[in-house]
């Protein structure tokens, strides 16, 4: 299955190198080289291909199979700056050729106008670095359109008042309705609102060499094995390969961007897969390596020019970490629902997405309905709280419960802080013997008001639906982080952002930083979408500026 | 994919549900991935223990029973949850051999406590083992022999565990992994997505 793309020499001055193979880099891969450019990918994680894809839990979701090692690549957290870091698993992202895009859920709803602008319209809030981003949603328009057409995402067009502006209906129908979709839908409009099919960034049906979703239902956490999920490894990596211009190269874990003198960068360090230290000399480099490996490699990437690190004049490279709140509320109903089956999400609604404006706070969110578990998940933890762990009714509770129960979850904002932020820790190392990361982390009182309300209204749909009995998780403090947001903002002042509206670093010509980290808020959740559209536009802007001579050393 | 049979489904079903376009478009993947899974159920659990002593894996087998219990379906035991753990200890999980050999130990103890003179949570009566197991519900080794024990009845048969798929069978998982809707009681006969007719109304 796999493409073979070009080899280059690392000592072949290519003109991109990219850090990074996962929604953004591997759009920017395929965006660069088919614009005639000489393009090497660095991944860190292993070039993996469908068939080596399995519904195994343990393999997946406990050996790490797609994703970040905590073995290899501890991770401490504390909740503010004045306590000490404690180890602990505190990060998820993909670790493989397609990265977060090959073991993501695929929930690809466009963010909303107000997302762009909310500080004006809302204004300040105390506590936060709340701001516009330097572009409005209609900059971004056609690229959302691009990534719906050529990364492949399914829905209907028109279906929620909710949604802004758009100049082409879906690439492919809605994915069909689940039990819990209908539930939801049913329910949602009883109660006045506006449920729509999800837009879904995994194909209802087959095209250019990819198969059709066949429903099994192990999205979350897997790696789709025929192809109808949408991620990078699936879409455009292939293309970027068959231009004979762009080189994927896995297991390749890059440690430090270098500088000359002028304050250039030249290439990357990396460790390939003996640890090996190698070194790729470039024109250009972009990161795209999460908005949690992008400021770690910012940081590490320290020199006489750049003593905090490269491109953090500001001071901002890993602040205003944005991770989105998530919480399930459950329902169990009367007959099976086999929501196990399909893709996890098939009903969503907006109504709720400019709640704080009306409740007293800054935010808003999205309700979906879904059931994303696996039979050894849902033994773990798919029972209520209160029901009983082992045992004869344990084991007859989980027998009537695993077909009839649905989720309705929340999706919400995060409002950026300054203080919560990734770095470096002083002490620990991970494998490589670099610096581990840190997360330093304490919600905003919005942010938990909102994940209350949307929680509210969640419980609603399931009395409105006539669940035979609703549980939901705990409103809890973020310790765990997998939407990687904000922490390499963009903006037009290079005192308050990191880098431009073109990606480009304000400190650092020809050094460009395109993922999570890019954003300036962060919408209601499911930002993958976003960061596609924006890798698009980034290479879109890079290649002009690249062709105009501009990015000359 | 569960097991060379159900990648046989999976590939017959495929084959019905799916254009022949994308068969011959994805064929070569689909065989390899079915070669994969075959050297997988291969590796199933052996009949002998590699880690665990016949007396351990008596006590697991044991303690197992009664975390997932036999009833009127079968359980941890028909499962085969205690192959899984032996396995687990040979593989993902030998850093937590000593972990498993101190958790016998406290059930031991805790038996011979509570039922004097009962020496083996084994040998004590299903009533008892019950109480023993109580009585640790809330301590960390019982939640490492609860999570083994659940993994194992629900995990991958190919990982030595859900022998004949008794954890699925139980909570009506369908393993073929290809399906087409309906998939439940509640989206049949879904006449298709509509507006909210509220809305209409207003209009």
């Amino acid at each position: 299955m796999r493409q073979a793309g070009p080899k280059f020499e690392t000592t072949d001055e290519v003109d991109f190198v990219i850090v990074g193979s996962g929604a953004a880099g591997g759009v920017l891969a395929k965006e660069l080289s088919s614009n005639g450019f000489r393009v090497v990918v660095l991944e860190q994680g292993p070039y993996l291909t469908p068939d080596q894809f399995d519904h195994d839990d343990l393999h997946v979701f406990f050996e790490n199979a797609l994703t970040n090692k905590p073995q290899l690549q501890p991770t401490t957290f504390r909740k503010t700056s004045q306590d000490k870091a404690n180890p602990q698993p505190a990060v998820m992202y993909g670790r493989c050729v397609g990265g977060s895009s090959v073991h993501f859920t695929a929930n690809y709803w466009r963010f909303h106008e107000i997302d762009f602008i909310e500080r004006s319209k809302h204004g300040p809030v105390a506590g936060t670095g709340f701001a516009d981003w330097p572009i409005p949603y209609a900059d971004l328009e056609p690229y959302y359109t691009k990534v719906e057409w050529e990364v492949g995402v399914s829905g209907l067009a028109g279906a929620s008042p909710f949604d802004p502006p758009r100049s082409k209906p879906y690439a492919y129908p809605p994915l069909p309705v689940k039990s819990g979709g209908v539930i939801f839908e049913r329910a949602a409009q009883k109660l006045g609102w506006h449920p729509f099919p999800a837009p879904m960034a995994i194909l209802s049906k087959p095209a250019a060499g990819r198969g059709a979703c066949v429903h099994c239902g192990y999205c979350l956490g897997f790696g789709c094995e025929v192809g109808a999920k949408s991620s990078t490894l699936a879409s455009v990596i292939p293309i970027a390969e068959r231009t004979g211009r762009c080189e994927i190269r896995p297991d390749s874990n890059v440690f430090r961007i270098e500088t000359n003198e002028r304050g250039r960068v030249t290439g990357v360090a990396y460790f390939d897969s003996q640890k090996r230290q190698q070194f790729q000399k470039a024109k250009v480099v972009v990161v795209s390596a999460n908005g949690a490996e992008t400021p770690r490699l910012l940081l590490l990437s320290t020199s006489k020019l750049f003593p905090n690190g490269l491109a953090n004049s500001s001071g901002l490279v890993g602040k205003y970490l944005m991770p989105n709140s998530f919480l399930e509320v459950f329902g169990v109903y009367e007959h099976p629902l086999n929501d196990y089956k399909g893709a996890a999400v098939s009903r969503i609604l907006h109504d709720f997405y400019e709640a704080g404006a009306q409740n007293g706070y800054c935010g808003g969110g999205g309700l979906d309905s879904r059931l994303a578990v696996t039979p050894v998940g849902f033994g773990l933890g798919g029972l209520p709280s209160d029901a009983p762990t082992w045992g004869s009714a344990y084991k007859s509770l989980l027998r009537e419960y695993f077909t009839r129960t649905m989720s309705v979850s929340t999706h919400g904002t995060s409002l950026p802080v300054e203080s919560n932020s990734f770095s470096l820790d002083p002490d620990l190392k991970d494998t490589w013997g670099l610096p581990a990361l840190r997360v330093t982390y304490t919600d905003h009182p919005d942010d938990l008001k909102n994940t209350a309300f949307l929680m509210a209204r969640a419980l609603e749909i399931h009395q409105a639906a006539g669940a035979r009995k609703t549980w939901h998780q705990p409103i809890q403090e973020t310790q765990f982080f997998v939407h990687l947001l904000g922490t390499c903002r963009m903006g037009n002042d290079s005192k308050t952002s990191v880098i431009n509206a073109d990606h480009r670093a304000h400190d650092v010509p020809n050094l460009f930083l395109c993922d999570g980290s890019s954003f300036v808020t962060s919408g209601r959740g499911q930002p993958t979408m976003t960061i596609q559209a924006l890798a698009y536009r980034a290479a879109d802007r890079i290649t002009v500026l690249a062709k105009r001579g501009d990015l000359s050393v | 994919m569960a097991s060379e049979q159900n990648r046989r489904d999976f590939l017959i079903q495929a084959g019905a549900g799916l254009s022949a376009a994308w068969l011959s478009a994805n064929w070569p993947a689909i065989l390899s991935a079915a070669q994969h899974a075959h050297k997988a159920a291969q590796a199933v659990a052996p009949a002998k223990f590699e880690v665990l002593t016949p007396e351990q894996a008596v006590e697991i087998d044991a303690i197992t029973g009664q975390i997932i219990p036999t009833d009127d379906t079968p359980g941890a035991r028909q499962a085969g949850v205690v192959y899984f753990i032996d396995r687990a200890l040979k593989t993902f999980a030998s850093g937590q051999k000593e972990a498993f050999a101190d958790g016998l130990a406290q059930v031991q103890a805790k038996t011979k406590e509570l039922f004097p003179p009962v020496q083996k949570f084994s040998a004590a009566s299903p009533e008892q083992q019950i109480a023993v197991l109580k009585a640790l519900e809330n301590t960390p080794v019982f939640g490492l022999f609860r999570f083994a024990t659940v993994i194992g009845f629900f995990c991958d048969p190919a990982r030595g565990g859900n022998r004949s798929e008794v954890g699925w069978k139980l909570i009506g998982f369908d393993s073929s992994h290809v399906f087409q809707p309906p998939f439940g009681y509640y989206d049949k006969d879904y006449p298709g997505w509509q507006p909210n007719p509220a809305d209409a109304s207003k209009k």
